[in-house]
């Protein structure tokens, strides 16, 4: 017997972007510290550790910021494609080779003035993130195949790819046999802001969010996606080329974690070693989806996950593992999907007896 | 290579392929019901540390097997909740299933990272199938995990085809509106199916922290749950094809292990890739092939079934 | 059951959707042995009210007896157990499954493990017994849409269903097709069984049933035995004011040949042969109508000329340009205007505004872009100009159209294809779920537009459209045309026979 029916929501409710969002998130630190408690842990304890280290010093502070900039720069990346209904999940892979192509410019050219090797750095990890991101793409193009699963399985591949590089042929032969390569040489470095870790890369991310935001808003081509994503069949009914659209989108997608990848190695560990992202191209899907794809929010809540991040490290000195975060994340982005039926529909009350 | 070793590794083939084999039995009957549970990664590695934690514990693995078929089935009705009852987006929900299911089994499984267990499942021969030349080292001396999926097989073909149940199941699966107009409840039918999916992506990741490799390590699903996805697409939601290409997906992962010990050429890594780009290429011809010969997915696939929309 | 004994009894019927009041106060009779008639138009509420009687929705006010038990159902399978069985105008079958298992599923009359053959076995006695003959191994995709229709009336037999509901079920007929159904219905009413027909058919009412209720705007208003009713009144009944039945206002003067399609050869979605050896003309100021039983071809022929379908053989011809497999594009540039079957998802976009569903068809136009930009000012004065000229109902144009009623959907969707000034407007169901009104502003754009020397090409199911619209008129079967006749040296008997097979006396006009 149905006690609670949903019924269609003749209004939207007033701010609905802003409130399901917030109450998502808090509903899932609640059930968050709830398990928390259930293990034995003190929930506030943890959670105010996670903020204090993410928001509550100029270091915790920048090192929010610096997480923050691949974030950004992945989940604009997967919105795109969002947008297009290409469930892109291959971001990780993406920053990979955009990270695994940089290096090889700084590797390359040693000598190179940073005006030379850094603009060259950047576009080999646009070509090289955009290839692995268009990779999937032909085929789901032209057979439909499930680009899903084969954006998730290019991730292990450009994963296996650099350890099979920083384990052998691109070992720092001074690097007392650990997984990495030679730091790079001033040249091939983003330089920072003052004395902190945040580098220009943030300029980057706030470019990249601003041309997002012009395409989709003021332009034929994001006109496109948005009909495409809607509707490929009024897509195809207007002339458009789904086509196209599915390659080029992929193409930028993927370009955007490979620019991710350049800013970390140019900016942050300034060589390419191992588990250089803690999972930033995933953190992207769910930032992405809680941003509802817009480019503004995405920054937004990318500064809020890169927090997130940034202070689980600090999670690790109270014995838990850093990948608990993943919970976290995990828990709103299921809040965020089950809040997301009452934007269209309402709980009524339907009674016990017919 | 002498045919020892061809043995051996086929044997291999078996023991890798069974955990594959067993999601993606689950995500077959999941998928039966046009409900799409992109979660099987996370839902393996959550059964992977119940299993080992209650295994550990107990000291009977047989305990710790049945946790992990009811700690995978648990953390399935969270996407059964969210997509049947609250409609949300399946694709999306599966991903997030995924994310939560490797931080949740981090987080529990944290202090019993690289200890080994001491009751695992051994291999158990089978009198007289076992003594079958070539038959019998490959299918007949294993543990009973693997005798288990064999049977498992049937069971779920069986059900499939021939029980009421597996009608109505294939019924919602290609036309909800028309089971739901023939009586049938399409929600409890998805909800069924879905547990069931999530029981089996536990059982599936218990059998790498039991029998595979009798331990517990962060993420040891290593991508097998996407994998057990792809290979449904592979097997055509049939059971019995989800068997060759379960042991496919385990004789490439065999032969890169056999061939690391070979003193072969070829970077570890590069060998490591195997199993994904076979997935991916696997895939690609599955796809164009379904494509000419319109067999495929059921109808309904990923898409929600209300009855008061109008 | 008796003959004459009271069915179904719904007094007061009341039930609301966010927003629409579905169903206000309705009542319904319906005995054994009549073939009842639910006569309205689309909107009226037939549709809600049966689903309350199939137990899909529940009702919120009033009174449901079945067989003289009070019941509010919860779900299909408590309308079933009560006897009740609908026949879907989608029909509820799966497709992928044979005869026997669809009407298997469901039915718990059989234990845990199927035995498919013991009710193959029964199931054959059984529509012999009625005269039915249907295959119960056959797969249903296999069948033809008259067969699936036996198919889903078996099912509900079979699973003792006497309250048999029919939605629309003479649309995907010919009419020789119809008058056998109508045969099975008087058997079964003779039976004992409750038939109810749900139409907007009044010629069918006249013909067929025993007692017609009406329906309009949610109630119902009237219930009458079909004896002492005609046409006139029911077609004032159902509209709510005097309606003159429209004859034949104007025919067209065709002129040079617009669209020319020699020997054409196209294949289905499913791989099959859906357009065999088509040959066409359609020319500047006429309206060229294409009859015939919807899936014989319709969809694929207008795709084939829109671009959207390869063709495997054969030429198109758009004033005098070979325009064979060009790009959907290039067909558009060209100036053939479509307005498809799918107005909801293809010919527009449901969650996009009015502005941006005006872009669809312009967003290449040098008017509303500056290079990569699209220039919203001049779109949304475009808008507001089409808005306005057609006479098209919104409450801002900024909100999602799929807020817009069926009627200015399509007015929509119509103003921006006719406002592209085509040469070619293909039309394919372009009045299909519309009410009266919009069914006459819609027809009065097409005479418009032929006026104004386009040429039309017309897919309909409704051969008295045809007749009233077109200047002559194709056949299509199986993707073959049967031929083509002047509208008015032809009548409904000759194309019903056409539309089921039977070659044309005349060739190709």
């Amino acid at each position: 017997m149905r006690l609670i029916t949903l019924e269609k929501r003749m209004s939207p409710i007033p701010m609905a972007g802003m409130v399901i969002p917030v109450i998502s998130i808090a509903l899932a630190l609640l059930a968050g510290g709830v398990f928390l408690a259930l293990s034995g842990k003190n929930p506030l304890e943890i959670y105010f550790t996670l903020f204090q280290s993410a928001f509550g010093s100029s270091y915790g502070f920048s090192e929010t910021v610096v997480k923050a900039i691949p974030l950004a720069l992945c989940a604009l990346g997967v919105s795109l494609a969002f947008r297009v209904q290409l469930w892109n999940i291959g971001a990780e892979g993406q920053f990979y080779m955009g990270a695994m192509a940089a290096t090889w410019v700084a590797l390359t050219y040693p000598e190179g003035s940073r005006w030379v090797v850094l603009p060259a750095m950047f576009l080999a990890a646009a070509m090289a993130g955009g290839l692995w991101g268009l990779l999937p793409a032909i085929p789901r193009a032209f057979w439909k195949v499930n680009e899903t699963i084969t954006t998730l399985m290019l991730n292990y591949i450009a994963i296996f790819w650099v350890d099979f590089l920083i384990y052998g042929p691109w070992k720092d032969p001074n690097g007392y046999n650990f997984p990495l390569t030679a730091p790079f040489e001033l040249g091939a470095t983003l330089p920072s802001f003052g004395t902190s870790r945040v580098h220009y890369g943030l300029i980057l991310a706030l470019i990249a969010a601003l041309l997002v935001y012009i395409i989709l808003k003021y332009t034929v081509w994001g006109y496109q996606l948005k009909v495409v994503g809607e509707s490929q069949r009024a897509a195809k009914y207007a002339g458009m080329s789904i086509v196209k659209t599915i390659l080029l989108v992929m193409l930028i997608s993927g370009a955007l974690a490979g620019i991710a990848g350049m800013t970390e190695v140019a900016g942050i560990t300034q060589r390419l070693q191992q588990g250089l992202s803690p999972g930033y191209g995933y953190s992207a899907i769910i930032i992405a989806w809680l941003a509802r794809l817009n480019p503004w929010a995405i920054l937004l809540v990318s500064f809020l996950f890169g927090g997130l991040l940034s202070g689980g490290f600090s999670l690790q000195s109270m014995g838990l593992p850093a990948a608990s975060v993943y919970m976290l994340q995990g828990l709103i982005l299921f809040f965020i999907l089950g809040g997301e039926i009452f934007n269209s529909y309402r709980l009524k009350w339907i009674g016990g007896r017919s | 290579m002498d045919q020892g070793i061809i043995i051996a590794i086929l044997a291999t083939a078996v023991t890798a392929g069974t955990p594959i084999l067993y999601a993606a039995l689950g995500e077959i009957i999941t998928e039966r019901s046009g409900t799409l549970n992109l979660g099987v990664e996370g839902m393996m590695l959550v059964g992977a540390v119940s299993g080992f934690m209650a295994a550990y514990v107990s000291g009977n693995p047989w305990l710790g097997f049945g946790a992990a078929m009811a700690a995978g089935g648990a953390v399935s009705l969270i996407h059964a909740f969210l997509t049947i009852t609250l409609r949300a987006n399946q694709v999306v929900c599966g991903l997030a299933l995924t994310i939560f299911g490797t931080g949740f089994s981090s987080y529990i499984g944290k202090p019993f990272v690289g200890i080994p267990l001491k009751e695992t499942f051994k291999p158990v021969e089978i009198p007289f199938l076992s003594d079958i030349p070539v038959i019998g080292p490959i299918f007949f001396n294993h543990d009973p995990l693997v005798y288990i999926s064999y049977l498992l097989i049937i069971l779920l073909a069986f059900l499939i085809y021939r029980t009421r149940w597996g009608l109505n199941l294939r019924a919602v699966g290609e036309n909800p509106a028309a089971a739901d107009s023939a009586g049938i409840s399409v929600s409890i039918t998805r909800y069924q199916s879905v547990f069931i999916g999530g029981m089996l992506a536990g059982a599936g990741g218990a059998y790498l922290s039991l029998a595979y490799a009798p331990s517990w390590l962060e993420n040891m699903t290593a991508g097998r749950g996407w994998i057990a996805v792809a290979l449904v697409i592979f097997a055509m939601w049939d059971p019995y094809k989800a068997l060759l290409g379960s042991y496919i997906f385990g004789g490439v992962e065999a032969l890169g292990f056999r061939l690391q010990t070979m003193n072969v050429t070829i970077s570890p890594f590069f060998l490591k890739m195997l199993p994904y780009i076979l997935t991916i290429v696997v895939l690609i011809i599955v796809t164009r092939e379904t494509k000419t010969r319109k067999v495929g997915a059921p109808a309904a696939l990923g898409q929600p079934y209300h009855r008061e929309d109008r | 059951m008796g003959i004459n004994d009271i069915l179904v009894e719904m007094k007061g019927i009341t039930k609301a959707f966010p927003g629409v009041l579905a169903n206000d106060q309705v009542n319904l009779t319906v005995r054994a042995g009549e073939i009842h008639a639910l006569l309205g138009e689309n909107g009226a509420g037939k549709s809600t009210l049966m689903s309350i009687l199939t137990g899909l929705y529940r009702y919120d006010q009033g009174e449901l007896a079945v067989h003289g038990k009070k019941v509010n159902f919860n779900s299909p399978r408590d309308a079933i157990a009560e006897g009740i069985g609908m026949v879907h105008q989608h029909f509820k079958l799966v497709s992928t499954f044979t005869v026997t298992e669809n009407v298997a599923m469901g039915s718990d009359s059989w234990g845990a493990i199927l035995k498919l053959d013991q009710i193959e076995k029964k199931l054959a006695a059984f529509s012999m017994e009625y005269g039915l003959q249907i295959d119960p191994k056959a797969k249903v995709w296999q069948l033809s849409i008259g067969e699936q229709q036996r198919v889903e009336i078996v099912k509900l037999l079979f699973r003792g269903a006497d309250i048999l509901i029919l939605d629309e079920p003479t649309a995907v007929l010919t009419p020789q097709e119809a008058n056998d159904l109508y045969i099975v219905l008087r058997k079964m009413a003779d039976e004992g069984k409750g038939v109810i027909v749900i139409t907007h058919k009044m010629q069918e009412v006249i013909e067929h049933a025993d007692m017609v209720t009406v329906m309009r705007g949610g109630k119902s208003v009237a219930t009458v035995p079909k004896d002492y009713t005609d046409e006139t009144e029911l077609a004032r009944l159902m509209v709510g004011r005097e309606l003159d039945l429209v004859h034949k206002i104007e025919t067209g003067a065709p002129g040079e040949v617009i669209l020319q399609l020699q020997e054409i050869t196209a294949v289905s979605d499913r791989g099959h042969k859906a357009l065999k050896d088509v040959n066409l003309i359609v020319r500047a100021g006429e309206i060229m109508g294409i009859a015939g039983v919807a899936g014989n071809g319709q969809r694929e022929l207008a795709e084939v000329i829109t671009g959207l379908r390869p063709i495997s053989a054969g030429q198109i011809t758009i004033n005098k340009v070979d325009m064979t497999n060009r790009q959907p594009l290039d067909i558009i540039k060209a100036g053939v205007a479509h307005i498809p079957e799918d107005r909801h998802n293809t010919g527009l976009v449901p969650n996009l505004d009015a502005y941006e569903n005006i872009l669809l068809k312009h967003y290449l136009d040098k008017d509303f872009r500056k290079g990569p930009f699209i220039l919203w000012s001049a779109l949304s004065q475009y808008t507001q100009t089409l808005i306005n000229k057609f006479d098209i109902k919104l409450s801002v144009p900024e909100a999602p159209v799929k807020a817009m009623s069926g009627g200015n959907l399509q007015k929509l969707l119509l103003a921006r294809e006719i406002s592209m000034e085509p040469n070619l407007i293909i039309a394919v169901y372009p009045v299909r779920g519309l009410d009266i009104g919009a069914i006459q502003a819609v027809r009065g754009l097409l005479m418009e537009a032929r006026r104004e020397g386009k040429g039309v090409l017309l897919i309909s199911e409704e051969l008295d459209e045809l007749f009233l619209l077109a200047d002559r008129l194709a056949v299509l079967h199986e993707g073959e045309l049967m031929g083509v006749l002047e509208v008015e040296k032809t009548d409904i008997e000759e194309v019903g026979l056409m539309m089921a097979g039977k070659k044309g006396v005349k060739g190709c006009a």
